[in-house]
């Protein structure tokens, strides 16, 4: 039988239903897991969360577009957030954030074409006494020099050919 | 990292017996716990400064079917990353001090809002409380205590510096948008699914657990009259030695610069963005809460920098994070950061640096909540303090 896409995401976010139960405060959870695994929130998606909970798909939309770490629009497998407040300033991100672009190909916002890396800016990661800092995914860098820069894309592109984003990803979910 | 203590040796933390705390706070009444965390002076430690006692025992005092014990695990402010250490080092502290908490208020679920930055942070946590459940010091009958029956679970944020407020925090943890709520009522009696909840930071309730194990007069020796106690320190920026600090409340900037290796420094921004930007003229000052106030993050700024690109990097910050609910903040900030831009193309006049100032104090007196109400305390002391290096600049000053 022919699964839709659709269909399967309504599976998939039933079962995230009865996991966390079906009260509102279920919502940020079922959310983050959803930006995990598909790497944003689909409208169908959240239409579908909405049903679940009996809330308003706005109201799913508003809590989507609130947070920097939920996104409506698609991102890369990997997301690079380097920290631009003020210790990590100090210490240099300018330099590395036009490293980053100049080997990624892309400006701060974008994603590569081959949907691999989104590249964003992040407030604080708390790294401030080993910046510059920057998180790929979960996973923190700190001390960056730009010289260090094309070492951390080449191991995420290494890592993703042994899937193992799929397995960071099952702790959480 | 570099993790110092103001005495001698490891950090406090590091030197407690294990559960000592929990143990010492089940052999009390509820209330001889509560009172003995009154006595210790004990002041929230994420920077609003608020008696732990007191909260604790509103909290108590509430009428609920279900109280909650939170723990604000949503360290976004800059400069600051000693809770990071905390949780990584001495989790279970933190754990003992929410459990001691709710044993204390009567609650029965403790919830870590650990914020989306740290998520790596999330399975040793995890592993720190399966351990803690395997030794009965979470579940049923804790230690052996007929009737206390507590859990600790972890909810995720999701990159919201404005969930640092607590009631941002409870809203985010209800499944909305981490918009501030109007205080009263407060969350000691509405708070998580309008049921009465504390809410400490991390180093609040590590702090806690260590008084309950040695008494709130051990506490009470270190510090001043009314900033009590010892407190973490994250330092970064331009010193010689960056890293989580232990020292007594009632230090002198100068004091904790020498510590550090900063002593050339021009000036020192305490208590983050929120906080307030000290000049050399005011090294001599005190860090406490009845002098320059602080969650506990120091940045030092060397000779060279450049102040305004402080304030610049500072009001980008707020911009970003102002959760857009009332006008003073959300339109505020964007105006400060034009005004800054002019600063630095030297095109501001003195009248417009003077309406700057006070849409600035408008904005403390005016916003909802303590962001909007701090967002303009680091521009406004750079004005104060550097108007000589930030007036009448030559439009192609380098940043620095």
């Amino acid at each position: 039988m022919l699964v839709t896409e659709s269909e399967r995401m309504r599976d998939e976010l039933a079962a995230l239903a009865r996991r966390y139960g079906r009260q509102r405060s279920a919502l940020l959870p079922m959310l983050q897991a959803v930006q995990r695994r598909h790497g944003r929130i689909t409208p169908t998606a959240m239409q579908v969360i909405a049903d679940l909970l009996g809330i308003h798909p706005v109201e799913v939309y508003g809590v989507v577009s609130f947070y920097s770490f939920l996104s409506a629009k698609p991102q890369g497998r990997f997301v690079i957030r380097l920290c631009r407040t003020i210790s990590c300033d100090l210490a240099g991100r300018e330099q590395i954030a036009r490293q980053l672009e100049n080997d990624l190909g892309i400006a701060f916002g974008e994603t590569t074409a081959d949907g691999m890396f989104t590249l964003q800016w992040a407030n604080c990661l708390g790294m401030c006494d080993q910046g510059p800092a920057l998180l790929v995914n979960e996973r923190v860098f700190t001390r960056l020099t730009p010289e260090m820069v094309h070492g951390i894309i080449e191991e995420c592109r290494a890592l993703f050919g042994v899937h193992a984003t799929q397995a960071a990803e099952e702790h959480v979910v | 990292m570099k993790v110092k203590s103001a005495h001698e040796g490891p950090l406090t933390f590091a030197r407690m017996e294990p559960e000592a705390g929990l143990q010492a706070a089940l052999r009390k009444s509820r209330a001889d716990v509560i009172a003995e965390i009154s006595r210790s002076g004990l002041k929230g430690r994420g920077g609003a400064g608020f008696p732990t006692g007191v909260k604790w025992n509103l909290a108590a005092a509430a009428r609920g079917e279900r109280k909650f014990v939170v723990c604000n695990a949503d360290e976004g402010e800059p400069g600051t990353f000693k809770d990071r250490v905390i949780l990584s080092d001495y989790a279970d502290l933190v754990c003992e001090g929410m459990t001691i908490a709710g044993y204390a208020i009567g609650a029965r679920q403790g919830i870590i809002y650990l914020r989306g930055e740290y998520a790596y942070l999330r399975p040793h946590l995890e592993g720190v409380l399966a351990e803690r459940r395997r030794k009965n010091l979470l579940g049923s009958g804790v230690l052996g205590k007929e009737g206390f029956q507590f859990d600790i679970e972890i909810r995720m944020g999701a990159g919201a510096y404005v969930c640092g407020e607590e009631t941002a925090l409870i809203e985010s943890l209800e499944g909305h948008r981490g918009e501030p709520r109007n205080r009263p009522p407060f969350p000691v009696d509405t708070g998580f699914n309008r049921q009465p909840t504390i809410v400490n930071n991390v180093e609040t309730l590590a702090w806690a657990a260590c008084i309950l194990a040695r008494g709130a007069e051990w506490f009470k020796g270190f510090g001043t009259e009314k900033s009590a106690g010892l407190k973490l320190f994250s330092v970064s920026g331009d010193c010689q030695r960056p890293g989580v600090y232990e020292f007594p409340l009632g230090i002198t900037i100068a004091e904790l610069l020498k510590e550090v290796g900063g002593e050339e420094a021009k000036a020192v921004q305490i208590g983050g963005a929120a906080g307030q930007c000290v000049p050399r003229s005011g090294f001599q000052r005190r860090i406490a809460f009845e002098d320059v106030a602080t969650g506990g993050s120091v940045i030092v700024f060397g000779p060279q920098r450049d102040m305004l690109h402080v304030a610049r990097n500072f009001l980008e910050f707020f911009c970003e994070e102002s959760c857009g609910q009332c006008t003073p903040c959300r339109a505020g900030n964007p105006k400060l950061l034009e005004g800054v831009e002019l600063l630095e193309q030297g095109r501001c006049s003195t009248a417009y640096l003077r309406e700057l100032i006070g849409l600035g104090e408008t904005m403390q007196l005016a916003s909802k909540c303590g962001l909007g109400q701090s967002s303009p305390n680091a521009f406004l002391s750079i004005v104060e303090h550097f108007r000589h290096e930030i007036m009448g600049r030559a439009p192609q000053a380098v940043r620095g």
